[in-house]
């Protein structure tokens, strides 16, 4: 339906917002590619819905600029920018029918009648809102009324959909089946999206890229696996998901990455030394550690003791403490955590060089 | 329901006394006027009767319907205007928007009526000028006609056509509108389209206020009328203190009271209560 070539390029050149005293966003540099989906992360008040309500036209930067295709677009009002926007809460205009809510965008933008209802009429089907075309956003369900906002938003073709947490009131597995929803239409118009949520398996689940966010600072950006696997600092790495992290001893390059004594044992890492030397965090998922027996020679490994289970279903959960007073959680099959709480709890954590990496010691 | 039985008994004890002063002090007496329409100066229907075919009466009902409509499209026009001023202004202006609505309050409604007269009269500070100015040779008729009566109701009535508007403008979800400019839509178009529509319940219940008080009002047109342009409440008076005729003031009074009841049973079917504070 759509051309991928009217999707928008967008280009972010050092924007940063202040209200009062409050510094919302701080220099944000960042190009959001053609068609891309982008998720804006980070907990409540790190920017992230202040720089979507900027790319919306709603919010004026304090600094900097904003391009859309080249061109700047900083000054522009929000109805010149032609964004769509799907709010929290949807924002579904109560006195109109589903229909009318759809056409609404149309209807500003003179098109005929004609257009209208068949454009109206392909956007209710795409969305499976089939029989509800009569009705107020009042008679249908929290999926229905995301529905409509979607629709609207993407009706008129916008170069750039901006989303801001929609999923928020749904429950768990409307959630599920909205995210797959969203990402087939995503998929299907090819338009660039850009979604703002503040949960991380969302951002991972959903994005061709993750743009991670606190404090009013763009922390890092890039692929769902190279977020999660190479976190630029300890705050990405623990927002993303629970992570290990034991302090290393004596880090200094070694042949393709790094070496150091982590438990008075010596560990390889596959991440540069260059930025961390000396003291440091080593930083490893749960799901990366794996329980043995005994470590082999030149083997990443420590020794610990498995205190407490939590059974997952698919999984368990496993504590231990090190024998230096680290703790560490696991995540590992049942069969291997019943094992390793019955053989005097004394067990080896071992994981793969590939999959730890290095954060300053103590730094954010 | 939430509250227990002691609680709603609680509430029902706090509000007897109004409710015991409005039985003694208004529902009672109205029963006596009401008995009046029927029995004086003759028992029967005569003064119902009477008030089909006077055409005094008629034409002061007529009237009076004719300026309360007026008076009512005038004032909600206005105090939309100025609630918007009120709701989504700046600091500053919204400041200014609320001394104008209370400042009103404090001022009696005769100060207010012979005010207008000040202004508007023959001789009063707008003839006055427009003559000095030279836009006019002879003074323009604005007093003592249905036009000050309008203009002395209207000023009366804004602040009261107020309240409902602005519960209903500050109950609206700001991202309505918000989502509206970011789907194309202008800010007059927003504003017509979507803010306007969303204020519906504010828009009835303001101007059935409005239209209500306008029936009966006494003072105002009393005086900004000069007994040129006499509406119901004045009649009564007319007819029970100077003809003196009890049995037709009083017809007319059941006659005012049943039409407001059905407007008022019409707001509360379209506007909660807690929607017009």
């Amino acid at each position: 339906m759509q051309q991928p070539g009217r999707a928008a390029e967008i280009k972010a050149n050092g924007i940063g917002k202040s209200f009062g005293s409050f510094r919302a966003l701080d220099n944000l540099t960042l190009d959001i590619g053609r068609g891309e989906f982008l998720t804006l992360l980070g907990p409540s008040g790190s920017g992230k819905t202040t720089f979507l309500m900027i790319l919306a036209g709603f919010v004026q930067p304090s600094e900097g600029r904003l391009f859309s295709d080249g061109v700047d677009i900083t000054q522009r009002p929000a109805e010149q920018r032609a964004a769509g926007m799907v709010f929290q809460g949807y924002a579904l205009f109560p006195h109109m029918s589903v229909e009318q809510n759809i056409a609404f965008p149309l209807k500003v933008r003179k098109k005929t009648a004609t257009e209208i209802r068949q454009r109206v009429g392909e956007m209710v089907e795409r969305v499976g809102l089939k029989g509800h075309e009569k009705k107020l956003p009042a008679q249908l369900s929290g999926g229905q009324q995301q529905r409509v906002a979607l629709a609207r938003a993407l009706v008129f073709e916008p170069g750039v959909l901006l989303l801001d947490e929609p999923f928020s009131a749904l429950d768990k597995s409307l959630r599920g089946q909205m995210q797959a929803e969203m990402k087939r239409l995503h998929q299907e118009t090819g338009t660039t999206f850009v979604f703002v949520t503040h949960d991380q398996s969302e951002a991972l689940a959903l994005s061709s890229r993750v743009a991670i966010f606190n404090h009013g600072k763009l922390l890092q950006v890039g692929a769902p696996d190279e977020v999660y696997d190479r976190p630029a600092n300890r705050f990405v790495a623990e927002f993303l998901g629970e992570i290990n992290m034991l302090p290393v001893k004596g880090v200094k390059p070694a042949d393709n990455g790094a070496i150091g004594l982590c438990e008075d044992r010596a560990v390889n890492m596959r991440c540069k030394a260059e930025t961390v030397k000396g003291d440091a965090l080593l930083a490893i998922r749960p799901e990366h550690m794996s329980i043995a027996r005994e470590a082999a020679v030149g083997e990443n490994g420590i020794a610990a003791t498995a205190i407490a289970s939590t059974y997952l279903g698919a999984a368990t959960r496993l504590d231990l403490t090190t024998r230096q007073g680290s703790k560490v959680t696991v995540s590992v099959p049942n069969e291997v955590a019943a094992a390793a709480l019955s053989k005097g709890n004394s067990v080896w954590l071992t994981w793969p060089a590939e999959k730890g990496f290095l954060l300053p010691d103590g730094g954010q | 329901m939430r509250g227990t039985l002691s609680d709603r008994t609680g509430a029902a004890l706090l509000m007897a006394p109004l409710l015991l002063f409005l039985i003694l002090a208004y529902a009672w007496p109205f029963l006596g006027v009401v008995k009046w329409s029927f029995t004086l100066p003759t028992p029967g229907l005569g003064q119902y009767g009477a008030l089909a075919t006077d055409p005094l009466v008629q034409s002061v009902f007529v009237r009076t319907l004719r300026i309360a409509l007026i008076v009512t499209l005038v004032s909600v026009t206005a105090a939309y205007a100025i609630t918007v001023v009120w709701v989504r202004g700046s600091p500053a202006q919204r400041v200014l928007a609320e001394f104008c609505i209370l400042v009103p309050f404090w001022i009696s409604v005769l100060t207010r009526a012979f005010g207008w007269v000040a202004l508007l009269s023959n001789r009063g500070l707008i003839n006055t000028w427009l003559q000095s100015v030279g836009f006019i040779s002879e003074p323009l008729t604005l007093v003592r006609n249905e036009f000050g009566v309008i203009v002395g109701m209207t000023h009366f009535l804004i602040p009261f056509a107020v309240f409902p508007l602005a519960s209903a403008m500050r109950s609206l979800d700001e991202r309505v509108l918000l989502a509206a400019r970011g789907l194309g839509s202008s800010r007059m178009r927003t504003f017509w389209t979507v803010f306007v529509p969303m204020t519906r319940s504010g828009i009835i219940g303001s101007a059935i206020i409005v239209f209500v008080f306008s029936l009966g009002f006494f003072v105002t047109p009393a005086i900004l009328g000069g007994g040129r342009s006499v509406m119901i409440a004045e009649l009564i008076y007319l007819r029970i203190f100077q003809s003196p005729d009890w049995g037709l003031g009083a017809a007319i009074s059941v006659v005012l009271v049943l039409f407001v009841g059905a407007l008022m049973a019409l707001l509360f079917r379209y506007v909660k209560p807690k929607q017009l504070v």
